[in-house]
């Protein structure tokens, strides 16, 4: 292979590499570690409320715990988690070599690794952000100290990023599919990303404008959400929202996107109702744009409005729905693998149904004045992001691991993993519902004894250890896989239906030695069903045009974060405005670098891919 | 690809491009004189004093779109073939955008 003549070390092929294979692994141990952090604040969350009057952490840590908590995972853990995805499988499964724009591939991720890293070091310098992941602006703006500062700077960075990684699927999806990749022959997974990027297209700049006018607000002396000066607190409320609810199904359509691909490979069946899957993933999308004011229902904008809202958003249920029978439909008379990854597929249906079902209660608009504010609607987001988001990524990473690692994880260690987290998130968050109902509300640091409340709190922190011990199982079934897992074959499982397992595991750099002709939906399973081993190519073998890689990515990203730790400072120290202006400098100079220098990139030779072919195939 | 077709083909026959690119010019050159017409419409609209506010200010919005549209269709070539997801994603954006607005000027309690 190519890559033996460039030769480099591991730790600078990974910092400058464009390339989408191993952007998804950065993404995955990134987004893995920032979700054993979270983790981490979650278990002190449940360890502080597993007793009525616990001490275990003061007031004002445990809010910074819980704001972090919700931060981390949401932006740094599932957001990345799903790129790693995307990355790893995305451009393979509509046979491109790479994403449009290999460079912004590796620029987004590393905006959002300096974003996440920004934001985790308020721990160590003067505490963390402690208003909420939703930092509604009132409370924020009140804060003291410079946590919230770390909130807005580090969000602002890794959102560049998202917004990057977004705008690069979209072009990916429009621009390099393979011959005979048709829209309506794309893989649910493809689907899903797809509109899951033009989600984040159209919902990312609400954020940023948030975003701005807080950090405005709070750096530079705004005053766009001070009512004593003219300014409107609820303001930020609707531009979060705005995002915030679009964000969910960024997070949920790419998950739904991993189970179709799931279900129907281990039923051995084709995709019930692919189309109809099709048109809800887009109508979902749609609609996701339309409700976010029922995050804000007791604010007080009026019945009208509230129920407007909430019409709009119980209309979300039909297509997802449809999605819910399509899934049952697959499984239907198919002939069912119970592989780890299909285990958390199956164990998702029911879970997410039940998020769902609870998302209709709280779209009640009357209904909500009750659950506002309460366990209730800790439980029903928790059911919607666990049983949906988290559930979907760990099946992913079971599902695509040979794909992106070339080792099998163990399948015994992994429906342990699974039957512990199953249990334990239930344990967790099912009581919770109830606790809510009984007048329990969130984000109390502590409560007293005498309500009710002691037994559901216990039986919540039991689950969330159970939670825990199935993330180290699977931790520790991935060093024993890393050391001494069998090497997969190129279709894994056996019953691979889509592109991404005609390749080696893992794929070569180039992906395709011959872009695939895409003759219909499930394209290798096609061809299998043909009697073929691989792909009808759509080329001739010929020399492969590849991009180089570059540190620039880096150094721009690097250049922010200077520059908002700089400008975060520069009220208190002198230095603060110097700092901030040398790290724009930094990034910019690096940007113009990147347009003045000249890069074509390299080619790979016939030669040497025959001599890749054949080695990949020996294996 | 489809998105590729108005790409340059040199193979394409020649005589029907050139009458197609003076085609292209043509309607360019009249969009343009448009353009200008229409700016100097909207400054007297503003400049002229017997008009009260009520009329030249949505006149002149009504102006800007239809210059929009004319920036769009015939200078970034919107109106060629190959131009259909750029469109749905334009307008798929400003459907949202409208929709937020709409909704902030109807019901929502500011």
């Amino acid at each position: 292979m190519s890559t033996v003549a460039r030769k480099k070390s591991l730790i600078w092929d990974y910092l400058t590499t464009v390339d989408h294979k191993k952007i998804a692994i950065l993404y995955l141990i990134a987004g893995g570690l920032f979700f054993i952090m979270g983790g981490i604040e979650a278990l002190f969350i449940r360890i502080q409320l597993a007793v009525p009057n616990n001490d275990f952490v003061s007031a004002g840590l445990y809010n910074e715990i819980l704001t972090m908590h919700g931060t981390t995972m949401i932006f740094l853990a599932a957001m990345p988690l799903v790129f790693a995805m995307m990355n790893a499988v995305v451009p393979i499964q509509i046979g491109a070599r790479d994403v449009a724009f290999p460079f912004l591939n590796s620029l987004g991720f590393w905006l959002f690794f300096f974003g996440g890293l920004f934001l985790n070091l308020s721990w160590f310098l003067g505490g963390a952000p402690d208003a909420g992941w939703t930092s509604y602006a009132s409370l924020s703006l009140e804060s003291p100290g410079h946590g919230i500062d770390f909130y807005v700077l580090g969000l602002q960075i890794s959102g560049l990023g998202t917004l990057i990684g977004g705008i690069n699927f979209l072009v990916t999806i429009v621009n390099m599919r393979a011959p005979g990749m048709t829209y309506m022959r794309m893989p649910l997974f493809t689907w899903t990303t797809f509109v899951a990027s033009a989600l984040i297209l159209f919902a990312f700049p609400p954020l940023t404008v948030g975003l701005i006018f807080l950090m405005m607000d709070r750096l530079f002396g705004g005053n766009f959400f001070d009512p004593a000066l003219g300014g409107n607190t609820i303001i930020w409320e609707h531009l979060f929202w705005i995002f915030g609810h679009p964000e969910v199904y960024i997070l949920v359509l790419p998950a739904f996107g991993i189970f179709s691909e799931i279900i129907s490979t281990f039923s051995k069946k084709r995709l019930f109702g692919y189309s109809s899957m099709v048109f809800a993933t887009v109508l979902i999308g749609f609609l996701g744009f339309m409700v976010w004011a029922h995050h804000m229902f007791t604010v007080g904008m009026g019945p009208i409005a509230n129920a407007i809202f909430a019409v709009a958003t119980m209309a979300i249920a039909v297509p997802t729905g449809i999605k819910i029978f399509n899934w049952l439909f697959t499984m239907w008379g198919g002939s069912i693998r119970f592989t780890t990854p299909m285990l958390y597929a199956v164990g998702f249906i029911p879970s997410f149904v039940m998020g769902g079902v609870t998302g209709v209660m709280n779209a009640t608009a009357a209904a909500d004045y009750q659950y506002h504010d309460s366990y209730f609607v800790v439980a029903h987001f928790h059911y919607v992001i666990v049983g949906g988001v988290v559930f979907a990524l760990l099946a992913g990473a079971h599902y695509w691991w040979p794909k992106m690692f070339g080792k099998m994880l163990s399948e015994k260690l992994g429906k342990v993993t699974f039957w512990l987290f199953f249990i334990g998130f239930h344990l967790t968050f099912f009581i919770q519902h109830f606790l809510g109902l009984m007048g329990m509300p969130r984000r109390v640091f502590t409560y007293l004894p005498g309500q009710g409340w002691e037994t559901g709190n216990l039986i919540s922190t039991i689950g969330a250890f159970f939670m825990a011990a199935g993330t180290i199982v699977l931790l520790v079934n991935i060093v024993i896989t890393t050391v001494k897992g069998k090497k997969a074959e190129a279709d894994a499982w056996g019953d691979g239906r889509t592109l991404e397992w005609a390749v080696s595991s893992p794929a070569p750099e180039y992906n395709f030695a011959q872009t695939p002709l895409v003759r219909g939906l499930d394209a290798l399973w096609v061809e299998k069903m043909e009697g073929k081993k691989g792909l009808t190519p759509a080329e001739p073998l010929g020399d492969i045009h590849m991009p180089n890689p570059s540190f620039l990515p880096f150094v721009i990203s690097l250049g922010l974060f200077i520059s908002a730790l700089g400008f975060m400072y520069h009220n208190d120290h002198s230095w603060g405005l110097m700092v901030g202006i040398v790290g724009l400098l930094i990034t910019f100079g690096a940007m113009f670098l990147r347009s003045v220098i000249d890069d074509h990139g390299y080619h790979i030779h016939k030669e040497e891919i025959i001599e890749a072919e054949k080695k990949g195939a020996k294996a | 690809m489809a998105q590729h077709t108005n790409s340059g083909n040199p193979n394409v026959d020649l005589a029907y491009r050139r009458k197609k690119n003076a085609e292209d010019m043509k309607h360019q050159v009249i969009s343009f004189a448009l353009m200008i017409f229409l700016t100097l419409v909207a400054f007297f609209a503003i400049g002229y004093d017997k008009f009260s506010p009520w009329f030249s200010v949505p006149f002149i919005l009504l102006l800007a779109i239809v210059q929009v549209g004319f920036q769009l269709y015939y200078f970034m070539h919107m109106s060629h073939k190959g131009h259909e997801l750029p469109a749905l994603f334009l307008y798929s954006g400003v459907f949202v955008a409208f929709l937020t607005i709409w909704a902030f000027m109807t019901i929502v309690w500011w």
